[in-house]
């Protein structure tokens, strides 16, 4: 049974590139209030030039684009920039593919846009990778060690594991609801072996900033976006307004 | 040419100077006036005749945003996803140019279809409008093209396998099939040439066979007159200088008629632009934002939603579906003979004609018969004018359980359209089967159920109330 589950979970993994979003898993929520906290888009963006940015590319994201969370170019210069000293470069790495797909089994995705893609009806692409980067546990079966529940089979091992710690995933044979027959393999939540340098709040709290980021990164104009929009609405509004009075005017005397 | 006219001495400057530019060109003075000012419009246009100028709007939308997307996008697939990327991050309001465009060939849907149904409810593909109604189709057809092409574009993910899963398609037709995609593509996959045929069509060739109907469509109309929600002839009407009495001239009245709509729409529209550019991943899909890989096909592919009531239709089509459809063809044939009023010579050939047709349904994969369809969705629009009976244009003096057949069409085109954006499945194969049948029943048998039922007297003159 366990095996026909891995492997069920493995073809799930192999397909899950494109719909890692549809692995059956519940996600949790995004702490929503993040995505505009400048701290926390701060942090995550420390996290993710820190922890991912060693094989993950930014490639259409510039540094300088930075000081829209509320950097200088100093600081960007001196705290975030490692592989480049020009401030106007977009976020590039060394790994070619050719390693990628020798170290990992295929090569790691550009996260500029990852959080757009990996929206779907289990929630926003921010829901997903808050769920995915806090599921990480210990499965020596597995080539790098690790496992995850939001994308099982997943090639990346789990690079945050410093901050969180490891631990494993405890499973429970339970009788399947709709035949009685058989039994269903259901995770029960996670058992921690060694601790991390988080405690398990910092480091949802530290997922929740690197989330908000890389949400953040996905559309640079977002907040822009949002407030313009409103004054749009507003102009349209007031626009709207005038002309169903200005028809009402001309179309008074058609009987 | 018109005769050469001479202002009096001391005429306001403004009179002098459109007298100067009328004496030399007169053919823009007397197209205003044909086509706005002495445009005589009925009076009683309701809610359902804004869709007209709105796509007109979206049309200039979509050219303008277009003209300056261009100036930015590299249709090369090593560069076109970066370079959209590009447009969104560091073009000085790119992302917002980008957006209006997106969102604005789902809104070209949108209103198109709420303009065909228009059509639809108040019968205005009957005569003598019928070019005005084909010139509209054939705006539809090329749309289609347009927007199929254009999300290429992007080569995300849904870009790259919709496009692969379309053009293979048309593998599918036999003999010709392979070769046929192999032209479409240039190439044995979707791939660089693909992508840049495909921007040729849809900057150029596309937009000018576009602009083009559109200009016949309008003209078509401006000859024959609009129709209106009671049916009636306004022409049949005029007052003692030739104008109709129930006609109004379009400007002022419906241009300022059309501002008020042309505001709501474009309040809406920035509701979705401005706070929900994705549309929930129904206008910009989410696997689009993962680069083209012809390595890794995703699990489901779904057009966009526009194409989804088409696409179900398609995959409605399964061989199981073709006896259901070859008992419709014999059916089809057996009532002609029987009812039609007709020579024997003739009779033998519609039974013959079905039973070639039976046979080549048992020959050919119902693979082919999905395109079959699902073009013959689209193409069966063109001869709407011919099937509908109905002794009255408009609804409104219809039987009413007619309400109710065009209320299951709209329903059911609806459904279509939800199941073709899920995956596949048992209960959702049967129902996409059984809304195909509906909506060919619907066309189809249009000239034996159209004139059924009791009509009520339709009136001479519009009904108005005055606002």
């Amino acid at each position: 049974m366990k095996k026909i589950l891995i492997s069920l979970l493995m073809a799930l993994g192999l397909s899950g590139g494109v719909l890692a979003s549809e692995g059956g898993f519940h996600w949790d929520k995004f702490p929503e209030e993040k995505a505009n906290d400048l701290p926390s888009l701060q942090n995550g963006a420390k996290l993710f030039v820190n922890y991912c940015l060693n094989c993950h590319a930014a490639s259409y994201m510039r540094y300088n684009r930075l000081r829209d969370i509320g950097l200088t170019e100093d600081q960007i210069k001196k705290n975030l920039m490692f592989a480049t000293d020009k401030v106007g470069e977009t976020m590039k790495v060394a790994l070619d593919a050719k390693q990628g797909k020798d170290w990992f089994g295929g090569v790691p995705p550009d996260l500029t846009v990852i959080a757009r893609s990996r929206a779907g009806s289990g929630g926003s692409g921010a829901d997903y990778l808050y769920t995915y980067l806090r599921t990480y546990y210990r499965d020596d079966t597995k080539a790098t060690g690790w496992d995850n529940l939001a994308f099982p089979g997943v090639g990346m091992p789990h690079v945050l594991w410093e901050l969180q710690g490891q631990r494993a995933a405890k499973y429970v044979e339970e009788k399947d609801a709709h035949n009685p027959a058989k039994t269903v393999h259901r995770f029960d939540g996670f058992e921690q072996l060694t601790p991390g340098k988080l405690s398990a709040r910092e480091y949802d709290a530290a997922v929740a900033d690197l989330v908000a980021y890389l949400q953040w990164m996905g559309e640079p104009a977002q907040g822009q976006r949002v407030r313009l929009g409103v004054w749009v609405l507003i102009f349209l509004g007031v626009f709207t307004l005038i002309a169903w009075r200005l028809n009402a005017a001309f179309w008074k005397d058609v009987k | 040419m018109a005769d050469f006219k001479e202002l009096p001495a001391g005429a306001p400057v403004a009179q002098q100077v459109t007298n100067w530019f009328e004496n030399r060109f007169p053919t823009a003075f007397d197209a205003y006036r044909v086509h706005m000012s002495e445009y005589y419009a009925p009076k009683n246009f309701n809610f359902w005749y804004i869709f007209g100028s709105l796509a007109l709007l979206v049309l200039v939308i979509q050219i303008v945003t277009g003209i300056f997307l261009v100036m930015h996008y590299k249709p090369d697939a090593a560069l076109a996803f970066a370079s959209v990327e590009y447009i969104m991050r560091d073009v000085p309001w790119g992302w917002l140019v980008r957006y209006m465009h997106s969102t604005g060939a789902s809104a070209f849907f949108v209103v198109v279809y709420l303009h065909m149904f228009r059509g639809l409810l108040y019968g205005s593909y009957r005569k003598p409008r019928e070019l005005v109604w084909i010139f509209g189709c054939a705006i539809f057809l090329c749309l289609m093209g347009e927007a199929f092409m254009g999300y290429l574009l992007p080569w995300g993910q849904m870009s790259y396998w919709g496009a692969q899963v379309i053009v293979n398609l048309f593998a599918a037709i036999p003999f010709v099939g392979p070769d046929l995609a192999l032209l479409i593509r240039g190439d044995y996959v979707v791939s660089d040439a693909t992508l840049n045929r495909f921007f040729s069509f849809h900057v150029i060739a596309v937009p000018l066979v576009l602009l083009g109907l559109v200009v016949a469509h309008l003209l078509a109309l401006h000859d024959v007159g609009s129709n209106n929600p009671d049916g009636v002839e306004i022409k049949a009407k005029k007052d003692a200088n030739g104008k109709p009495l129930d006609g109004i001239p379009f400007h002022p009245y419906y241009t300022v008629h059309d501002i008020f709509g042309v505001g709501v729409f474009l309040f809406v529209f920035s509701l979705i632009i401005f706070f929900a550019p994705e549309f929930g991943g129904y206008f910009l899909e989410y696997n689009n934002f993962i680069p083209a890989d012809p390595l890794k096909t995703p699990l489901h592919i779904a057009p966009v939603w526009y194409f989804t009531p088409y696409y179900s239709m398609l995959r409605a089509i399964t061989s199981e579906m073709m006896y259901a459809l070859i008992a419709c063809v014999l059916a089809g044939a057996v009532l002609g003979v029987l009812k039609a009023k007709v020579g024997a010579l003739i009779k033998g050939a519609i039974l013959v004609g079905a039973l070639v047709i039976v046979a080549l349904m048992l020959a050919i994969d119902a693979k082919f018969w999905g395109v079959v369809v699902m073009g013959g969705a689209v193409v069966i629009l063109f001869f709407l004018p011919w099937l509908d009976f109905s002794p009255v244009k408009s609804i409104r003096y219809r039987p009413s359980w007619h309400k109710y057949v065009y209320g299951i069409f709209v329903i059911n085109f609806l459904i279509l359209g939800y199941l073709g954006v899920q995956p596949p499945s048992p209960i959702g194969e049967r129902v996409s089967q059984v809304g195909t049948l509906f909506y060919f029943g619907f066309f189809l048998l249009m000239p034996w159920w159209s004139r059924l039922g009791e009509f009520k007297p339709v009136p001479d003159r519009v009904t108005f109330a005055a606002h």
